[in-house]
């Protein structure tokens, strides 16, 4: 994994008083789908606004955040507006806003590409294969269109086909299928495990959802409370959960359960105050291994060349 | 047992656009169909769980069960023709949002007694709020506050707390589990599913979620497109789906499990829109079983097993 | 309804309030607004006591006097006290505005929430109406029905109810009907809600913080109106002091005495600002959202 399109060291943002990401450090190469997994609050979207420096002018981010080897912190806003749409490209949970409601379809995607020196027929036709690309029947039409007359699941596919319009080194999908329908989820799912075959990049998917992780990721980061908890395969980390708060999430997972059960299990307590987290292990308040130990910093502890987590209680 | 809420032949049309004009104007007036020939029995202590996709009709289903929506059909709460029964003591809803379904300017406190104010219920019989609440597991000082000072979970427990205000016989909960993170999920299902134990409630549950339905519902019923496709005890459902459609929902279900990554997640095609239900079965067009006829026929709902019903002309 | 839950309600409301009127004093806009509000109203009630002068004596020979220690506004071209007209004249500016305003907006509450919560086609009426009332040109309209009715204060109060209806009830509309298919409004009608106790404790709360905001936006330019009618001799009637009246008379004798306008002016542009302030402060300390909870 020599040259990483993404290398993040040692993140953290805040706003005001809260800190939302707290010294995270993740990393992907090209050609992998990696997955950032957890529950409201864990610091996921503020992390994924990071990636593509997208974040509120009142979050304040330190740290490094590296993309083909040029740091999104260190940036001037005009420099990373280069970058986003080009380089950067993020399909946001609902397409609905990524797109604008009274430009149609082939305006945007034409648009999308000013940076391309080609005529603007080359740039339509370019929008065409790449609706064709991503599953739209008859892209020709599709470019005649509003963005209100698309379906739930074409709009989201003409929102991935727009965020590969300029070939981006890196693609963000933020809850991309989580306002879609169970059928409708599978076809983008099966669309981006296709999509990653021939992109030449590197996909982060951020999700709560364990069923988009399992189905389509390679490595996985779980995080709690802002910090990044567990790392690992995929295959790591749903057979061989380390830390205790990734074997709890999974357990929770009705999906994971397969006969059914009268009491499912539930992760008591409620996340630390992230307007002053723990000195020690910010799961620790909830976690049924925790020992006096746990008031202190936990560890990073390396399980494999791919699996560490974050925590007093593991042993390699 | 005896049926608690029986449904037959349920149909809704909505009427389109209009105003003043076609208000005044005879003919010209346009109807949606959105649920045609339903047929659902639930008992007590019992949970029905209705599935299917947006468009489905499975949240108008909810709302005519409760008279909210005018429809065709029997409708018989406790053996009773609707207007007769005793549905408005006798039934509860919970809305797929919680917090929006609180009314934003009352305290908790007075919303969970409303029922009782409602209903004009003697300050005699009435349960006080901290006593509601303490039911649903929140302390009395919740009473104070306003719906938007709710955590989801504690938003959905209110609800809770005032659906149980006067110990309904029904409780209809539309997506109990929206929004809610996979650690708190299932304390709102063993909520429930221990509210069905101990006071012999009976629920239906509305749900797109297989995974929740699987565990919350002791029978499902799957709705397309305002059809009935197939009922049948849940355990027995998922483990031999009749209706090529309920097979297709259950394989699109993303799998945690990295090993059990399927090849072809794709189910074919989008959900047609209610305005053109296909003719025939309204499933041919992306069913992958489907012969000539199916375009033709539509289907009955048929029994094909004890307690058991596939509206399918191939299945067996 | 029983009387025992209406009787726990009061306290809670009052609490409320409370906390809204804390949080408004806190925003230094809010508080300018109101405490310009109410000097205004405390003036125009106690015009008799405050007013240094009778506002209707004639002095014809210290007429269109600059400010002195014996007027500190200076007199107008019959020699009366400027300063006391202007003072009589908050009484005028403010009891039309704050009476037009007022019945416009209960009846604009009224219609609107009967407009966006009932059938279609009395909704589809109303807003035939509203937007009839509209369309009259403001001022011909004013001429018509002075003409009609003769130009005084009660006629210049019917007036502007007519013309400011519309526009109060289609606010209330819109968040009727925007609050009527929300989730809140559907679980009342699930548990068997009455209409009127869905109207009155669930709808009205909701739609009246906009409304109020607006109106105490719009107190100013009812009184703009009222002087710019009085101006054209349409509103109230001379020698009843109005600040339209006097800025009339200002600009009759400005050439000689400009004092008069600028005095006239004063009030009018700190009324406005006033009322808009207390507007904007109302907008943040009405709204539990923003709400901030003491801890």
């Amino acid at each position: 994994m020599s040259d990483p399109v993404l290398q993040v060291r040692d993140l953290s943002v805040r706003y005001g008083p809260v800190q939302a990401v707290r010294g995270v450090s993740l990393s992907a190469a090209r050609g992998e789908v990696v997955g950032i997994v957890g529950e409201s609050g864990c610091g996921k979207s503020t992390l994924a606004s990071a990636l593509i420096g997208l974040n509120p002018p009142s979050a304040r981010a330190t740290g490094q955040i590296a993309i083909e080897g040029r740091d999104l912190v260190a940036m001037t806003e005009a420099e990373r507006r280069a970058l986003r749409g080009d380089r950067v490209a993020m399909v946001f949970q609902d397409p609905m806003t990524a797109f604008n409601p009274v430009l149609t379809l082939g305006a945007q995607l034409v648009d999308f590409q000013h940076r391309a020196p080609l005529t603007k027929a080359e740039k339509r036709a370019r929008a065409a294969a790449m609706l064709a690309r991503v599953g739209l029947p008859d892209p020709e039409l599709a470019l005649t269109r509003y963005v209100h007359e698309l379906s739930g699941g074409m709009r989201q596919r003409a929102a991935i086909a727009a965020a590969l319009m300029m070939q981006p080194a890196l693609l963000i999908a933020d809850e991309p299928t989580t306002a879609l329908d169970v059928t409708m989820e599978a076809q983008i799912l099966h669309l981006l495990r296709e999509l990653r075959r021939d992109h030449d990049g590197a996909i982060v998917i951020i999700t709560h959802h364990l069923g988009v992780v399992g189905e389509l990721c390679d490595r996985v980061y779980v995080m709690y409370a802002g910090q990044v908890v567990e790392e690992g395969t995929v295959d790591e980390i749903y057979h061989d959960p380390r830390h205790p708060y990734t074997a709890a999430l999974i357990s929770c997972d009705p999906a994971h359960i397969a006969d059914r059960a009268e009491v499912l299990p539930t992760i008591p307590g409620r996340l630390p105050d992230l307007t002053d987290p723990p000195a020690g292990c910010a799961f620790a308040a909830r976690c049924t291994l925790a020992t006096q130990r746990c008031a202190e910093p936990p560890p990073r502890v390396v399980l494999s060349a791919t699996h560490a987590a974050l925590c007093h209680e593991v042993r390699p | 047992m005896s049926a608690l809420y029986e449904v037959r032949g349920l149909r809704v049309d909505v009427p389109l656009g209009g105003g003043l004009l076609s208000a005044i104007l005879p003919g010209g007036k346009k109807t949606l169909n959105i649920l045609d020939g339903v047929d659902l029995t639930l008992h007590s202590g019992e949970t029905l769980g209705v599935v299917g996709e947006s468009g489905s009709g499975k949240t108008t289903l909810a709302r005519a069960m409760l008279g909210l929506t005018p429809a065709a059909g029997t409708l018989q709460f406790q053996g009773r023709d609707l207007a007769a029964s005793n549905l408005r003591r006798g039934t509860a809803m919970m809305f797929q949002d919680p917090v929006s379904s609180l009314s934003p300017r009352m305290r908790v406190g007075e919303q969970v007694v409303e029922p009782f104010t409602i209903h004009g219920i003697p300050a005699a019989e009435r349960t006080s709020a901290a006593e509601l609440l303490s039911r649903v597991g929140l302390p009395p000082e919740m009473a104070a506050r306003y719906p938007h000072e709710l955590s989801g979970g504690q938003a959905r427990r209110v609800c809770v707390a005032r659906a149980l205000a006067l110990n309904p016989a029904l409780v209809i909960a539309d997506e109990p589990t929206a929004g809610l993170d996979m650690s708190i999920q299932g304390e709102v299902l063993n909520l429930l599913s221990g509210l069905k134990r101990d006071r012999g409630i009976g629920f239906l549950v509305i749900s797109h979620n297989l995974p929740v339905i699987r565990h919350a519902a002791d029978r499902i019923a799957i709705l397309y497109l305002g059809r009935l496709v197939e009922t049948g005890l849940t355990a027995d459902v998922f483990a031999r789906p009749a209706h090529p459609y309920t097979a297709s929902l259950i394989a699109a279900e993303p799998n945690p499990d990295p090993r059990k990554r399927r090849d072809d997640l794709a189910i074919k095609g989008e959900i047609p829109s209610l305005l053109r239900r296909p003719a025939g079965c309204a499933f041919h067009t992306r069913c992958p079983i489907a012969v000539p006829d199916c375009a033709l026929r539509p289907p009955a709902l048929r029994a094909i097993g004890p307690d058991r019903q596939v509206a399918c002309h191939l299945a067996t | 309804m029983s009387s025992v839950a209406d009787a726990a309600v009061p306290p809670v409301a009052r609490a409320a309030s409370a906390g809204a009127l804390w949080r408004l004093m806190s925003d230094p806009m809010g508080a300018g607004g109101a405490v310009i509000v109410v000097s205004f109203v405390l003036l125009a009630l106690f015009a008799p006591w405050v007013a240094p002068y009778d506002p209707l004596k004639l002095d014809v020979l210290n007429k269109l006097q600059g400010p002195s220690l014996a007027h500190l506004a200076g007199t107008d071209q019959l020699g009366r006290d400027t300063l006391s007209r202007l003072i009589w004249g908050s009484r005028t500016a403010l009891g039309i505005s704050l009476t037009a305003t007022g019945v416009a907006g209960a009846i604009g509450l009224v219609l609107g929430l009967i407009a966006g919560y009932g059938p279609r086609w009395l909704d589809g009426a109303l807003v035939l109406v509203f937007d009839s009332l509209s369309s009259l040109p403001m001022i011909l309209f004013a001429l018509a029905v002075i003409t009609v009715l003769g130009p005084g204060t009660t006629t210049l109060i019917l007036v502007i109810v007519l013309v400011s209806i519309p526009g109060y009830a289609r606010l209330i509309r819109a968040q009727t009907l925007t609050l009527k298919t929300a989730d809140f409004v559907q679980a009342e009608r699930s548990m068997g809600a009455s209409v009127p106790r869905i109207l009155g404790r669930h709808l009205l709360p909701n739609v009246v913080g906009p409304l109020v905001i607006v109106l105490s936006m719009d107190v100013p330019v009812v009184i703009m109106l009222e002087a710019g009618l009085s101006y054209l001799n349409l509103g109230v009637r001379p020698p009843t002091p109005s600040w339209g009246n006097i800025l009339y008379d200002g600009y009759n004798s400005l050439r000689q005495q400009p004092t008069l306008v600028i005095a006239a002016g004063v009030p009018l542009v700190l009324s406005t600002i006033g009322f808009t302030f207390l507007g904007e402060g109302l907008r943040d300390a009405l709204d539990p959202r923003l709400q901030v909870r003491p801890r």
